[in-house]
């Protein structure tokens, strides 16, 4: 019997890596999250929307249909397992916990190939947790797969290439973008320039896009903070060279760049490293996304070089999976040398785009950092002035990271304002601990999960 | 709490509607919505905060941040981002009074 192969996460990078492994005559099982493949970047409406591909994708449709209708075919040939709204909780030995609508469910693996993507990455801002704040990400999602704007009157805030590409995908379909505001100065983006010039075509396309934007579009400015009331959004009150400003919206949308999504893999057992390009801890693996005995990595949330980046990164997976199988694998030099250009631009990008560490740094002790506890940057800075210098013990001691949504979106600013505290680089505050579940699950999954009466196959019987 | 709708629709508007109830009150979306996307074309905001004063309406749209839960008055919780509005369904911004 061949060994069994799972993929989780049916975006860019896990569509490429399952064509690889089923071109080898493999039949992988696929587990997703979404209703349907494409991941986020490239996702999907529900059936029965009638937006072209062009409409929902622009330049990229042609790269978005292709994946689709490759992940299609191998679905319509049965050369694939595909387990659609699924959710992965946790990594145990050779097996996954998948939550479904039906309960949760053991799923052996023989090796396992991560490509969880990412989230966006958002630093707070004062007023953040209020109705109507958004991730970009999330702004893009709504508009592509359900074909609305989060609000009537909108601000987009943050810095990267998600700023500009937002907007201008917005005001195509008919939004009321106020203000487009970026962190980043003019200087800062230039900084970056050189390096984002591997990819010239990328660059000359944001450079129209921001075009687009004219007078919108501000670089350099300050946010300072999002002012609320019970029923949301009411304005946000922001400077720029100097003076100060506010705008009234009732939807802002927030985000620098991307948070790669790595609980998974640290529960699979990779080994992280801090990485000051991306300026968060990233998982280590070879060339090839190797991360770990039989563990394979790829995409978004093993390095932030976007979708053509996970696509390439998929296939390495793969292959590297094939080749450790003693099975024929494909040529990847070309893809290898492709890997660098990626790589340069990336770097450039993150350049030109900053984490905003000092903003953070700064934010008043009434701030929200986690959203999901209501815990302010006050109540973080106790937890560190009681001893609490290291991301796990401020965890402990604050609640920061310890809500539902599992520290995804307050960890880095969680340890930016642990490191200012404690006058420690942000790297030496270390990174929180992996949990399972990674995703909520209903305890009666959970205790039905724990008896002893046989499911359904089994292969189904939790171990 | 305002009944006018958070978000706005500016495209795929030909679809057929569905009915449901918004703690107790008569709403319509359309086939395909999320429950997020029905509810919030009704309402400002979802829920309201467990640990502060105020609305909750979602923030990351793709089931990684658990913000947009919302209760049913039959059934279990619903993470709204991911779960499509069915015809009579019948939610719930806060949890029944006999939740402890």
């Amino acid at each position: 019997m061949s060994e069994r192969v799972v993929i989780v996460g049916a975006g860019p990078a896990g569509i490429r890596a399952a064509e690889v492994l089923t071109q080898a005559g493999l039949r992988p099982t696929v587990v997703d999250e979404g209703m349907r493949c494409g991941g986020q970047i490239y996702r999907r409406p529900p059936e029965g929307f009638t937006r072209t591909a062009e409409k929902l994708y622009g330049f990229e449709a042609e790269k978005a249909q292709a994946l689709h209708a490759s992940f299609g075919r191998m679905l319509a040939e049965e050369r694939l397992a595909y387990c659609p709204q699924s959710s992965v909780l946790s990594v145990a030995e050779n097996g996954l916990q998948v939550l479904t609508a039906a309960g949760l469910h053991h799923l052996a693996f023989d090796r396992l190939i991560i490509a969880t993507g990412a989230t966006e990455r958002v630093a707070p801002v004062e007023g953040w947790e209020s109705a109507g704040v958004y991730g970009l990400g999330a702004m893009q999602i709504a508009l592509k797969s359900q074909g609305v704007a989060l609000g009537r009157r909108i601000v987009l805030a943050g810095s990267g290439p998600l700023l500009t590409l937002v907007a201008a995908q917005l005001l195509d379909a008919g939004a009321d973008v106020a203000t487009v505001l970026d962190t980043s100065s003019l200087a800062t983006q230039m900084r970056g320039l050189p390096l984002m010039l591997a990819r010239p075509g990328l660059v000359a396309r944001g450079m129209a896009m921001r075009a687009r934007l004219g007078r919108r579009y501000l670089a350099g400015v300050r946010l300072d903070r999002i002012e609320t009331s019970r029923d949301g959004v009411e304005a946000i009150a922001w400077s720029h060279r100097g003076t100060s400003h506010r705008t009234k919206c009732d939807a802002v949308g927030l985000g620098w760049h991307l948070r790669s999504e790595t609980q998974l893999a640290g529960l699979a057992g990779a080994d992280f490293r801090y990485d000051d390009t991306f300026a968060q801890w990233l998982p280590q693996a070879d060339s090839m996304g190797r991360a770990g005995d039989r563990l394979y990595l790829a995409g978004d949330g093993l390095r932030l070089l976007g979708a053509d980046g996970a696509q390439i990164t998929g296939r390495l997976a793969a292959s590297a999976c094939l080749k450790d199988m003693g099975l024929p694998f494909p040529d990847m030099r070309a893809d290898l040398r492709r890997m660098q250009r990626l790589d340069r631009f990336a770097a450039g990008l993150s350049r030109a785009f900053p984490w905003p560490a000092e903003a953070v740094r700064r934010l008043p002790d009434e701030a929200v950092v986690c959203r999901c506890e209501s815990v302010t940057a006050g109540a973080l800075r106790e937890a560190v002035d009681a001893g609490a210098s290291e991301a796990n013990r401020a965890k402990s001691l604050s609640r920061v990271g310890m809500g539902r949504c599992q520290g995804r979106y307050c960890q880095l600013a969680g340890a930016e304002i642990v490191a200012a505290r404690a006058g420690l680089a942000v790297a030496a505050v270390r990174r929180l601990r992996d949990q399972a579940p990674v995703r909520p699950a209903p305890i009666g999954a959970l205790s039905s999960a724990l008896d002893p009466t046989p499911a359904k196959s089994p292969s189904d019987v939790a171990s | 709490m305002s009944m006018d709708g958070r978000i706005r629709r500016l495209a795929e508007t030909d679809r057929p509607p569905v009915d449901f109830v918004l703690d107790g009150r008569d709403c319509r979306a359309l086939v395909g919505d999320t429950v997020l996307t029905a509810v919030l074309c009704n309402a400002k905001t979802l829920r309201q905060a467990e640990f502060g004063p105020e609305g909750r309406a979602g923030f990351c749209l793709m089931g990684a941040c658990q913000d947009c839960w919302m209760w049913q008055e039959n059934g279990p919780r619903l993470r709204t981002c991911s779960t499509p509005i069915a015809p009579g369904m019948r939610l719930m911004s806060a949890p029944p009074g006999d939740w402890p």
